[in-house]
């Protein structure tokens, strides 16, 4: 074989390779959810009520405490778990205790939940319970929502205003 | 389990080397070059990201329209810089999973080599984490998808107060800030790599880093002309109020990424540390095999560093002399580098046979197979050749004669039988040719055992072979476990190519009686008295 033939071999040996290289760094392409269905999420970060009332210390009680650690009242750090239901054309999808977060048990309990439906218009009901009440529920919000193909909705909740949104 | 994937692999990789070779050469194998492949794929990643870095913006219109511009308007330059980035970086990927995968079929990963086996491991992470970051930076369809899923996977660990993916999922939460960090990330992790591409080479004496000259320069054109033709391009802008639903994946950075939805996030991270587990658990799973290392005697040492030199793993060094002679320096073997290939036995010029001393000792030598066996070795098999060419063969233990029972020395190397080895045999007439068989040439197990055998041969590397040894009966055979029908056929080659020589003028200054051919039957006996 000759040399420059023998280099073209070569070459063509390493650009087929690093063609199929470039091929498969995009092909073949996937697709996540089914064609015409779109994405529901429900997620919010959200601190629910303390487990217990503050507690005023008794002057015994503070001076049993160290002398900078001295202070009025107690109050326990650990949140409620929250409650959350989410109904889909009056179907319950889901339902779920939502413990805090943390090591103690004092950060905002939060939920990330993905739905893929069908493109087409649902009735939406969220509901939320954050205090100490053990029926009913202390927020919620119903809507009747366009799903367009390939559409992110997001079922989220602003501590701050109190309220489930939609967008 | 191992061991039937190991030589299912082996089998797999022979039959790929060996077109291999006969195209592009032992020399420029790119399947002998893949460590120093993936550093030149590293190094035209870096070149081609700070270009690239020159017309990137940080915001989040920005970055995509950036990416755009430099793609649509500058594709002369900047959108060729851009191809080269992203295939370079798979082509990393290749590598480095190719060159995982060879190093496994040839057993390169046990005893002291655990080292360069375990710090690959960081090298994976780190390399999958640079070109995840690079994705995401694009902010494309394919950028909002792996936004999401890195984000999910990292959620799933317990470290994070609130879901990152959050960030992602709607306007308004995402701010520029988070792309400058994202440059960062790419610079900074890829920096790190690179730091621990220099660990995992630390132990490897003559690390190969830069592949051939030919090689380097028919895969830049290569890679020129793939990136004309099918330029890197973005897969229209991220849209955070809709899912990317269809995107394009590199398989060769996220194979993992759609798994994450069809099983789960957590099952994709006990795929990753079961991955992990088994890769850094490897070097140390049974069986275990570890001969014991050379050994120096100082009464044999004069300190000429040859040893130094060619062992392939820096096992050796010189030290100050502890014995009082008046030499220097002397050997010291570090026994947790020292796999005990024997090269180091080959390399001393204290390893000649024709020593007439009733022990034969050297300088270095292998506790477990000696120089002194070796010879031993070499006179009893010739004593059994007959006919009319009498070829011995010198065969290493994981080359295409390790299996050989006529006629045949093994050895851990080819390297560990010192030139005056072959010179013994042809001048006391134990043999009318030499052969020695050794790894494929693209494949040597030892790294160098075949290059320092050739060096020794033509007289570019001490010790060399005496010029009196006749070339014409020495064959050198280079070839696979795999590959024993061309080994013998060589063999029986080279045999037939003796009977055509002309008799051997060489011979022993020994009394011709004891060495020479009618008194076969009695000469072993008396020269393993001899000796």
């Amino acid at each position: 074989m000759s040399r420059a033939l023998r280099l073209f071999g070569r070459f063509a040996v390493i650009a087929t390779l690093f063609a199929a290289v470039a091929w498969f760094s995009d092909h073949p392409a996937y697709r996540q959810i089914p064609e015409g269905s779109a994405v529901m999420m429900l997620t919010f970060v959200h601190g629910a009520d303390r487990r217990g009332e503050c507690r005023r210390l008794s002057p015994e009680e503070i001076q049993k405490l160290p002398p900078n650690m001295r202070r009025v009242q107690d109050c326990p750090r650990v949140r409620r778990p929250i409650y959350v239901e989410l109904d889909v054309n009056g179907r319950n999808v889901y339902r779920a205790s939502l413990p805090p977060t943390g090591i103690a048990g004092d950060g905002p309990s939060r939920v990330y939940q993905r739905f893929v439906l069908p493109a087409r218009t649902y009735d939406l009901a969220v509901r939320m319970r954050d205090t100490a009440r053990s029926e009913g529920f202390d927020h919620e919000r119903r809507d009747t929502i366009d799903l367009a193909a390939d559409q992110l909705l997001v079922v989220d909740y602003r501590s701050e205003s109190g309220e489930f949104i939609f967008r | 389990m191992i061991s039937a994937i190991r030589n299912a692999l082996r089998v797999g990789f022979a039959l790929i080397e060996e077109p291999f070779d006969r195209l592009f050469g032992p020399a420029l194998n790119p399947l002998a070059q893949l460590g120093a492949l993936g550093f030149f794929f590293f190094w035209i990643v870096a070149v081609s990201g700070i270009y690239l870095f020159i017309f990137f913006d940080t915001g989040i219109e920005r970055a995509y329209q950036s990416v755009e511009y430099l793609t649509r308007e500058q594709w002369f330059h900047a959108g060729v810089m851009r191809s080269f980035h992203r295939y370079a970086s798979d082509l990393m990927v290749v590598m480095v999973v190719v060159h995982l995968l060879r190093e496994f079929a040839y057993d390169h990963y046990r005893g002291v080599r655990w080292y360069s086996w375990f710090t690959g491991l960081p090298i994976i992470w780190l390399l999958y984490a640079s070109g995840i970051t690079g994705y995401w930076l694009v902010w494309d369809k394919l950028a909002q998808y792996v936004a999401i899923v890195s984000s999910e996977l990292l959620d799933w660990l317990p470290f994070f107060g609130e879901p990152i993916a959050r960030n992602f999922i709607s306007t308004g939460t995402l701010t520029s800030r988070f792309f400058s960090l994202m440059v960062f990330m790419h610079v900074a992790v890829p920096l790190f790599l690179l730091f621990i591409m220099w660990v995992h080479i630390l132990r490897i004496s003559r690390p190969k880093v830069n592949p051939p000259r030919t090689l380097a320069l028919l895969s830049l054109i290569a890679l020129l002309a793939v990136s004309i033709w099918k330029p890197a391009i973005s897969q229209g802008p991220a849209v955070l109020a809709k899912v990317p639903a269809q995107v394009g994946v590199d398989w060769f950075y996220l194979p993992l990424y759609p798994l994450a939805s069809i099983w789960s996030n957590g099952a994709v991270w006990a795929l990753l540390a079961a991955f992990s587990l088994m890769i850094g658990l490897m070097p140390w799973l049974p069986p275990l095999r570890r001969a014991k290392p050379a050994e120096i005697d100082l009464a044999h040492c004069n300190g000429c560093a040859r040893c130094v030199e060619d062992c392939p793993y820096e096992a050796i060094r010189m030290v100050g002399r502890t014995d009082g002679t008046p030499f220097p320096t002397q050997a010291q073997v570090n026994p947790s580098l020292c796999v005990s290939c024997g090269i180091c036995v080959g390399a001393c010029p204290s390893s000649t046979p024709f020593r007439r001393t009733q022990d034969l000792r050297t300088g270095i030598d292998l506790p477990e197979f000696s120089l002194k066996e070796i010879r031993e070795r070499v006179v009893e098999v010739a004593s059994r050749l007959t006919g009319p060419s009498r070829v011995l063969v010198l065969a290493c233990e994981h080359g295409a004669a390790a299996g050989r029972l006529e006629g045949t020395v093994v050895m851990p190397c080819v390297a560990m039988a010192p030139p005056s080895l072959i010179d013994f045999a042809l001048s006391r007439d134990l043999a009318d040719g030499v052969a020695i068989v050794g790894c494929a040439e693209s494949a040597c197990y030892n790294r160098l055992g075949i290059k320092w055998t050739e060096q020794r041969f033509s007289g570019e590397r001490d010790p060399y072979l005496r010029a009196r040894v006749p070339r014409e009966r020495i064959a050198t055979i280079w070839a696979s476990a795999l590959a024993v029908k061309k080994a013998e056929t060589e063999i029986a080659a080279f045999a037939a190519r003796l009977t055509t020589l002309s008799p051997k003028r060489l011979r022993s200054p020994l009394p011709a009686s004891v060495w020479s051919r009618p008194a076969k039957a009695c000469e072993a006996a008396e020269l393993r008295e001899e000796l």
